[in-house]
């Protein structure tokens, strides 16, 4: 994969991917004693659906939470729209256009899917103080733009029926759905998506697969997702890194990655000293 | 025949669209919601969005004729494709948008479709699935543009895009189209609908306008509906009711077809429109019913209380005062009352505050549940009727509304019953042929227009309303020649919550009995109110006291079987509860929850046998498939019950 032209390269579905995006150089992060990145460094190119993938704590989540300004790294770089990133709280990233979902569903459970997926428009909304209190002029204006795009979001994700139910009442695959949708409403530029079919059965997975596929090629977002089921992996995304122990033991396309000796045995469980 | 007389103007879908947005163009013709919001077309712009299409598909060459497909959810974009597909000359075969790829591919292969218009990308997907097998289709459009914009598109357009391009075209080719639209009248093809087959493949009934448009004035008329009226266009469209209420109907009368959002929120999409007009299937009211009690039963004392009292009060005078009958003032205070506490918000809720006529069909529904819409005032009614017929066979007039008949003769319409006991019709609506197929169409049809229906049925003499007994080819005779009809008697027996599934024996035998499947979730929900413990089905089913409750619905049923002459030979003298569920897995229901007779009498011989020596029990063992194909044994002994009968009269001898 290093003989890649800087300006992309086209997948086999016919697909242009663009330049890099995001790049982390020569990460290391440690909590205390333990480290859980190891010196890692990879991209990920404009419309890209890129995977992390590896065993139980090889440091996947830790890595995305890197991205995402969550974790500092003691050690590296992370390069996003080609400058270097300083030191920010994860709103501010917000703004810079990343968004994420979590591993154990993150949304406000006595409120409604439109309401949770209005709180995604929240980088939108600038009217100011007194103008939100009266509801009047530009509050009024943006309330109606966001409610506008949040429903395009509503019928791309085909949640209409669910609209006004409390998210805590729906069954884990479509809050999973609804929790996309709020990330959707941020209008990313990189989507990060931290094990989106945990815990679904196979329609919920070809769903949500179908989902991720669109998109990205609807919306034009870059995605990056880690995930635990091998066979989603491989078919939707692009390009793939294998994390196992903190560190990275492979990096390609999933034909690639799929013969890697190294990834094979990280799967298969070879004894490490 | 009767012929009706339809005025020139409006003899076609295009010139009724043309009248109706002539008289009534700045009205709504349609409405969807879509981004939260209900978006509507006038009949001016579904007008002009119909010609425009028109011109468009005559541009990538439709020709005068040709079969075009529509597939996809009740969307305003798709009826005024058919409108449009009319105009261009064409002829619009909608299609179950839930068939698989290869449902479809028979169907478009066997009507040459030229076209197909298509939702949105899950439909183009299947129709691209199959097109090479399907030399004749050419184009597919789609009107949902998402997920598709990286296909292919030298033969896939953009509806939104061919429209644009008809309206280019208006000036130079308008006349062309006109031409079209003048050369089509009474006597063409209108549409094509085919029968969902349950019996081999699918049949394409060939509809004319004279058909549809005469049926849709008949029926406007006697249910006087008018432009101010609103449906909620749900069901399919490739269902021949659908294109009667949202195309016939809805185009003759110039009222508004209201499409939901999404399949999902038609119970959300029901309350905001608040039709006037309503359809829908016995299953439905059944199930809003069942959820109303279940929320009933959540409520507070006091509400309860409410509830019981007003509805008890409604039960009484309801239907009595929706009839027109007169009752007394002190029971019209209470009614109003009890409409201002009880009926109203409960309608409300219910998405049928606004209900002028509604309409139930398709099988058998419950007296209680049809008198619980009745007696909340929402004119409910019957009718009967099937796709070769336009729809409408014949159908309940206001203020003679009852639950076991399916209403007069629809006008326009002539019935007759067979020797055998056949119901057959004739009228303006009656089918042109089976497209392909002249075998079939001189087996229904015959060369006077008469039409079998296959159902068996009589006409009550007092009344004149039909009355539907079973499907003609289970009706069979009683050892002593009287009529024994299985799934009348059934049908009464599952009205009963408690029971799930009933069948019947008794041809060609000297008296009936029957077999019983309990309802797990009723009689389970008894059991634990009532403290009874039970450790499987199989000993629920044969508890002391279910048996008990069972043998009392079952000589109910006897009572109300004998007050029928003809069918008192059909009461049940002995039954007995199954020890297990009758199953579709095991082949003794089909897929769609209907008993298959033969396969249950088979299987369960001993059991028959059994109910007729005389034996006070029996063992059963019965192999049963379960759902990941292993199979396995049920047993259990099987008490055999006794249940009062009414004496029965001298036999007469069915007399016409």
């Amino acid at each position: 994969m290093n003989d890649m032209s800087p300006d992309g390269y086209t997948t086999p579905d016919g697909r242009q991917i663009g330049g890099v995006m995001m790049e982390v150089k020569n990460i290391t992060l440690r909590f205390g004693g333990v480290v859980a990145i190891k010196d890692i460094s990879f991209d990920i190119r404009e419309g890209e659906i890129r995977a992390i993938i590896g065993p139980n704590g090889a440091g996947k989540s830790s890595m995305l939470n890197v991205i995402n300004g969550f974790y500092h790294p003691q050690e590296g770089e992370v390069w996003f729209n080609g400058a270097k990133r300083k030191a920010m709280k994860p709103h501010a990233i917000a703004k810079q256009g990343i968004a994420r979902t979590f591993q154990n569903i993150a949304l406000f459970k006595g409120m409604s899917t439109l309401d949770n997926i209005m709180t995604g428009r929240f980088t939108k909304m600038n009217a100011g103080f007194w103008s939100q209190c009266l509801w009047k002029g530009k509050a009024e204006q943006e309330e109606i733009e966001n409610r506008e795009y949040v429903e395009k979001i509503i019928d791309f994700l085909e949640i209409q029926a669910i609209r006004k139910t409390p998210v805590g009442r729906l069954p884990y695959g479509l809050q999973k759905r609804v929790e996309l949708g709020r990330a959707l409403a941020a209008e990313p530029k990189l989507l990060l998506l931290d094990e989106p079919m945990a815990g679904m059965n196979v329609e919920e997975k070809e769903d949500m697969s179908r989902f991720i596929l669109d998109v990205n090629d609807e919306f034009g977002t870059t995605i990056a997702l880690i995930e635990h089921d091998m066979g989603v992996v491989m078919d939707i995304s692009d390009r793939v890194v294998v994390m196992d122990y903190g560190r990275k033991i492979g990096d390609g396309t999933p034909d690639v990655v799929r013969a890697d000796p190294a990834v094979i045995d990280a799967y298969l469980g070879v004894a490490h000293d | 025949m009767t012929d009706v007389d339809v005025p020139a103007g409006r003899d076609s879908f295009p010139r009724l669209m043309a009248y109706n947005a002539d008289r009534i163009g700045d009205q709504p013709a349609f409405r969807v919601k879509e981004y939260g919001i209900w978006q509507s077309w006038t009949w001016a712009e579904a007008h002009k969005e119909m010609r425009h299409l028109a011109l468009g598909m005559m541009d990538l060459g439709l020709q005068p004729g040709e079969h075009v497909a529509i597939i996809g959810n009740n969307r305003p974009e798709l009826y005024i494709a058919m409108y449009a597909v009319s105009a261009a000359g064409g002829v619009p075969v909608p299609i179950y948008q839930d068939s698989v790829a290869e449902e479809m591919a028979y169907v478009l292969d066997h009507c040459s479709a030229r076209f197909a218009i298509c939702q949105d990308q899950e439909q183009v997907d299947k129709v691209l699935d199959v097109k090479e097998r399907l030399p004749n289709l050419t184009e597919i459009f789609y009107g949902d543009p998402r997920g598709l914009r990286k296909y292919d598109h030298t033969h896939l357009h953009d509806l939104k895009i061919v429209i644009e391009r008809g309206e280019e075209m208006e000036g130079g080719n308008g006349a062309d189209l006109d031409a079209r639209i003048a050369a089509r009248g009474l006597d063409e093809t209108c549409v094509m609908l085919y029968t969902s087959g349950t019996t081999g493949r699918p049949k394409g009934v060939v509809l004319s306008n004279r058909n549809i448009i005469s049926t849709a004035k008949n029926s406007s008329e006697f249910d006087s509906l008018r432009e101010s009226d609103n449906v909620l266009a749900y069901l399919p469209m490739a269902w021949v009711g659908d294109f009667i209420f949202s195309m016939g109907q809805a185009a003759w009368s110039g009222f508004c077809v209201n499409c939901p959002e999404s399949p999902d929120t038609m119970q959300m999409n029901l309350r905001e429109i608040g039709p006037t007009y309503f359809f829908a299937p016995p299953r439905f009211f059944e199930g809003l019913l069942t959820n109303v009690m279940i929320r009933m039963e959540d409520a507070g004392k006091f509400k309860q209380w409410l509830f019981h009292h007003f509805m008890a009060h409604a039960k009484r005078v309801g239907p009595a005062m929706l009839d027109g009958e007169s009752v007394s003032g002190g029971d019209k205070l209470k009614y109003a009352l009890g409409n201002l506490l009880v009926y109203g918000p409960l309608k409300n809720t219910l998405g049928m505050s606004r209900v002028r006529v509604g309409y139930t069909a398709g099988e058998a529904i419950g007296p209680e549940i049809f008198d619980f819409y009745r007696s909340l005032g929402i004119n409910l009614k019957q009718l009967y009727g099937q796709t070769e017929a336009s729809v409408f066979i014949t159908q309940q007039p206001d203020g003679q509304v009852r639950a076991d008949t399916v209403g007069v003769a629809s006008p326009g319409v002539e019935l007759k019953i067979a020797e055998s006991g056949e119901v057959y019709y004739r009228s303006s609506g009656t089918f042109v042929e089976y497209y392909k197929n002249p075998e079939s169409t001189a087996d229904t049809k015959d060369p006077e227009g008469w039409v079998a229906t296959g159902d068996a049925g009589f006409i009550e003499p007092d009344t004149g309303h039909l009355r539907i007994i079973d499907r003609a080819k289970d009706v069979g005779k009683m050892a002593d020649g009287s009529l024994f009809a299985p799934k009348y008697v059934e049908n009464k027996l599952k009205f009963f919550p408690n029971i799930l599934e009933a069948v019947v024996f008794g041809n060609g035998r000297d008296r009936c009995t029957a077999f019983l499947n309990i309802d797990l979730t009723a009689v389970g929900n008894w059991a634990e109110r009532n403290n009874i413990a039970y450790a499987s089905y199989q000993e629920l089913a044969q508890h002391p006291q279910v048996q008990s409750t069972l043998q009392a619905h079952v000589e109910e049923v006897n009572k109300s079987v004998a007050e029928d002459p003809m069918l008192a030979g059909c009461q049940i003298h002995r039954f007995l509860i199954l020890h297990k569920q009758l199953d579709a897995d095991d082949g003794e229901l089909t897929r769609t929850q209907k008993v298959r007779r033969r396969i249950i009498e088979e299987r369960y011989g001993d059991l028959i046998i059994a109910l007729y020596d005389g034996s006070e029990s029996v063992f059963a063992k019965t192999e049963v498939t379960y759902e990941d194909g292993r199979k396995g044994f049920v047993s259990a002994t099987l008490e055999i019950r006794d249940a009062a009968v009414v004496p029965v009269q001298t036999q007469q001898v069915a007399a016409e």
